[in-house]
């Protein structure tokens, strides 16, 4: 069975255990700057996955995919949370309300379930990749959870990103990525996002003198 | 085909308004442009659609299909005779009212006159739009634009608060209604998808749908009518708009609904079951007796006023009742019998409500005071207005010789057939609903002698009342146009049937023309002239010939000489203007036989008061009993989702969270 896989599909299996393997890490770190080196790392193995079925497949625009991937994700974005890092000195997160261990548990629940969610539509695609579904689904589930869990804006937008990068796996792996334009569009978007959740970021500090979100509950409507 | 259709020229018209209604924008400010030049021109329009209407009336049915709307689709139009029944009612009646308004609206506080002008206007070619509509979708564009428009004519003085809650629960209702509508012409699609007027005469339904898609109509065109209990805006917008717009809501708009109804009713749904009728019946009813009730209690004169359309409505209800009863029983003579009630009521009720709404304009603009508790007097300074009222007054208390007299002496007429009825338990219940409906004629008599002598007659209760002046000379040809109306409709009641026959026999196959072509156009014998028969102009003759004499008598006997004297006053030394008897006062016996059909809040003076003060409150049980409890659970409803907004960014998240989880879960392939 396993030499009817051509190494091209392995190697993208293999990037996406990675990925996956990188998103458990990021539900796991709590200091900001080793979370923001996974997130590079992460976005690096995409980048990597994204090049490997652009090759083999030999679509261009895949490349141009890759090629966005690695400025992005890989340089841009990281350069920019850096920077905000250092400028908000903002070092760890401070304990979420469920601890690490069960956060880890709750996500290996919830790679079963996406899993077992993404096993009928990967069945009906014919893309080499198509076995990286469940994976990309797990990974966008495990972003979703760290957002959840977590208090610290910065490290929201990091799971924020993060999903963004599941999205992309999945559309890579199911159809061989997206129109260019709604790619364009997205990068755009994330792009956009993160300068003006900079902003943001420091408009909270003066506002609260700290970057936790569990200030801007008094936000509400009463 | 060569020529216009009739249909063509009431699109016309229908674009006339439009444009006269931008013409109003040019130059929003001048009142002088809008209200002399524009609203009469207006009016000169109203003219021209009731003549085409009339014209039209008997010939075949006329359809347009117009290039706007949706794509694939498009406004489909249609003119058959129960449309140009209501055209006419439209044309005419609203042209008395826009010559009334050319001398009405003024400078000043408010809506600009421009916005008045084009609100006015769209308000007018909505109303055209849903009467000529051929499918659900022209007929609800229509209804809503007729719905928004009228909110906005209501709301003209928003700068007061109760103003706005008026025209707030108007809206709300409004829009309940609207619901009912669009599920009723759901309903009668039967799934086809094709919304036309044409393709819901096709379908076959089964009983089931077809009844839920007349009671839906029913609380729909119910609420646009004031059928109870969802009545309760029609006392809050009327006293609210400017006395143009409520003549016009209630004269023309609540007709609108009726038109809606009698559309579903009889020409949409083509069977009919008897059951419909008894709800229909027995709903007008109690609309009836609560708006006749409610109407002889108030002392606003608007408010008074809009009771007393309920009740009208609530008669033209069990009008339309007793026609569906006699028409799924097959007894079509009798059912055209109660439907020429319902139409001659239409037009009645238009014509003199209409002109009542716009003489308390008259008074108002005269005394700057709504409250009949201050009024008085006011034939003296007023006496074209108050003249002029009183022909509106007799209509409305169903006297002969005018208008509200034909429409309920036939109504009555077709309740005495109903013994005929093969149903064992109708034929026993259907009479005693006709001795309400006499009681309620007998209470509107009631109501709008109070009115009218409350108002006009007597002294004046306050000094200012002296300041009086009469109506202009725009206002005074809008009020004659209206009592001319009301003058023609009761002197001529066979011609106006003759014309009406052809919507009737549309509707039912069957009509009054052949009887009343035997007879001549001054009589008015319905089924036989050995069974009952109505002579109006006899009538007319007798009651001006009495009072000639009459006057003639107590010229001759006495010389012509008055004097004016004190009256012996009881051994009460003050006595003046106030001490006489007042609004509440005259409606004390009503309040307090019926007692326990209102709420009341009173307040007596203590024994030794200096200054004695009594007031009594009059509420409606229905704000209580309906509204009030579905305020409350909304409010608790919204308690209990308002917790879901806990502030947590993190809460926020989960919800997306879950959401994705379980769609993922439940939506499998």
């Amino acid at each position: 069975m396993t030499s009817s896989i051509p190494l091209s599909a392995q190697l993208i299996n293999l990037f996406a255990a990675v990925i996956l393997l990188l998103g458990f890490a990021m539900l796991a770190q709590r200091r900001m700057l080793s979370l923001i080196n996974l997130f590079a790392l992460q976005g690096f193995c995409l980048f990597l996955a994204t090049l490997v079925a652009a090759v083999t497949t030999g679509q261009v625009h895949l490349f141009y995919s890759a090629g966005l991937t690695l400025a992005l994700k890989v340089l841009l974005l990281p350069w920019i949370l850096h920077r905000l890092v250092r400028q908000l000195k903002v070092k760890r997160e401070v304990e979420a309300l469920i601890n690490i261990p069960t956060t880890m548990l709750v996500g290996i629940v919830l790679v079963m379930v996406a899993f077992n969610v993404a096993l009928p539509i990967s069945e009906l695609s014919h893309t080499i990749t198509r076995g990286t579904l469940g994976i990309a689904l797990a990974v966008v589930m495990l972003a979703f959870l760290m957002m959840i869990t977590r208090q610290k804006a910065i490290s929201q937008v990091v799971g924020f990103l993060s999903m963004e990068n599941g999205l992309f796996l999945a559309a890579t792996s199911a159809t061989y990525g997206m129109p260019m334009v709604v790619e364009l569009g997205i990068a755009l978007d994330v792009l956009v996002g993160v300068i003006i959740l900079g902003v943001f970021f420091f408009q909270i500090r003066d506002q609260f003198d700290s970057l936790d979100i569990r200030h801007m509950e008094k936000l509400k409507d009463n | 085909m060569p020529g216009l259709l009739s249909l063509d020229l009431l699109i016309s018209a229908a674009c006339a308004w439009l444009a006269i209604g931008l013409a109003g924008l040019v130059a929003p400010g001048n009142t002088r442009f809008i209200a002399r030049f524009l609203f009469p021109l207006g009016a000169v329009i109203g003219i021209a659609v009731g003549v085409v209407a009339l014209a039209s009336l008997g010939g075949e049915a006329q359809v347009a299909v117009l290039a706007i709307g949706l794509p694939d689709l498009p406004f489909h139009l249609r003119l058959d005779n129960l449309s140009a029944v209501f055209a006419l009612l439209l044309g005419f009646v609203s042209a008395g009212i826009s010559v009334y308004a050319a001398g009405y609206f003024r400078d000043g506080k408010g809506t600009a006159p421009g916005l008045l002008c084009i609100e006015y206007h769209v308000f007018l070619a909505s109303m055209l739009m849903v009467v000529l509509a051929d499918d659900a979708y022209a007929f609800m564009v229509a209804w809503e634009c007729m719905a928004l428009s009228s909110f906005f004519l209501v709301t003209t003085d928003h700068r007061h608060e109760e103003i706005r809650r008026a025209g707030f629960i108007y809206l709300l209702i409004a829009h309940i209604g609207a619901i009912a509508i669009l599920l009723c012409f759901g309903v009668m699609t039967g799934g086809s998808g094709d919304y036309s007027f044409a393709a819901m005469r096709q379908q076959e339904l089964a009983p089931f749908w077809t009844s839920a898609a007349f009671l839906l109509a029913l609380a729909g065109f119910g609420a646009k009518a004031g059928l109870v209990p969802l009545h309760v805006w029609l006392p809050e917008a009327h006293p609210a708009a400017p006395s143009p717009v409520s003549a016009m809501m209630s004269g023309v708009m609540l007709k609108t609904a009726i038109y809606g109804l009698l559309r579903v009713s009889f020409d949409l749904l083509h069977s009919t079951i008897w059951w419909w009728g008894v709800v229909a019946l027995a709903v007008g009813l109690l609309t009836a007796i609560f708006g006749v009730l409610y109407s002889t209690v108030q002392s606003d004169m608007k408010r008074l006023l809009a009771y007393s359309s309920i009740e009208n409505i609530g008669l033209i209800a069990v009008a339309i009742g007793l026609t569906l009863i006699f028409h799924a029983y097959g007894m079509d003579a009798l059912a055209a019998l109660a439907m020429t009630a319902v139409l001659y009521h239409c037009l009645a009720h238009a014509g003199f409500k209409s002109l009542l709404f716009l003489c308390t304009g008259s008074v108002l603009h005269a005394t700057h005071e709504r409250s009949l508790g201050k009024l008085g007097g006011l034939i003296h300074p007023m006496p074209w207005v108050a003249w002029l009222a009183l022909a509106g007054v007799i209509a409305g208390a169903g006297l002969p010789p005018l208008s509200g007299f034909v429409s309920e002496w036939l109504l009555l007429q077709g309740f005495l057939f109903s013994p005929g009825l093969p149903h064992p338990w109708l034929n026993m219940v259907v009479p005693v609903a006709a001795a309400l409906v006499v009681l309620v004629a007998a209470l509107a008599g009631f109501a709008m002698v109070k009115f009218y002598g409350i108002i006009f007659l007597g002294q004046m209760r306050e000094p200012a009342l002296k300041d009086a002046h009469d109506a202009g000379p725009w206002e005074k040809a809008g009020l004659v146009w209206l009592a001319l109306i009301t003058l023609f409709l009761g002197v001529m009641p066979s011609t106006v049937i003759l014309r009406l026959d052809a919507a009737t026999r549309q509707l039912l196959g069957a009509g009054l023309a052949d009887t009343l072509n035997q007879q001549g156009w001054w009589m008015l014998a319905p089924i036989s002239a050995e069974r009952a028969s109505y002579e109006p102009l006899i009538v007319l003759v007798t009651i001006a010939a009495t009072l000639l004499l009459a006057r003639w008598l107590v010229r001759s006997l006495f010389h012509g000489r008055v004097r004016r004297g004190s009256p012996w006053d009881c051994g009460y030394h003050f006595e003046g203007p106030r001490a006489q008897d007042t609004a509440e006062g005259f409606s004390q016996p009503i309040r307090r036989i019926f007692e326990p059909v209102f709420r009341m809040q009173r307040q007596f003076p203590a024994a030794r008061d200096a200054q004695p003060v009594y007031n009594v409150k009059v509420e409606d049980h229905f704000w209580y009993w309906c509204y009030l409890p579905i305020a409350r659970l909304a409010n608790w409803i919204s308690a209990l989702i308002v917790t879901l907004q806990g502030g947590r960014i993190a809460v926020y998240l989960m919800y997306s969270f879950i959401t994705l989880l379980l769609l993922l879960l439940v939506a499998r392939p």
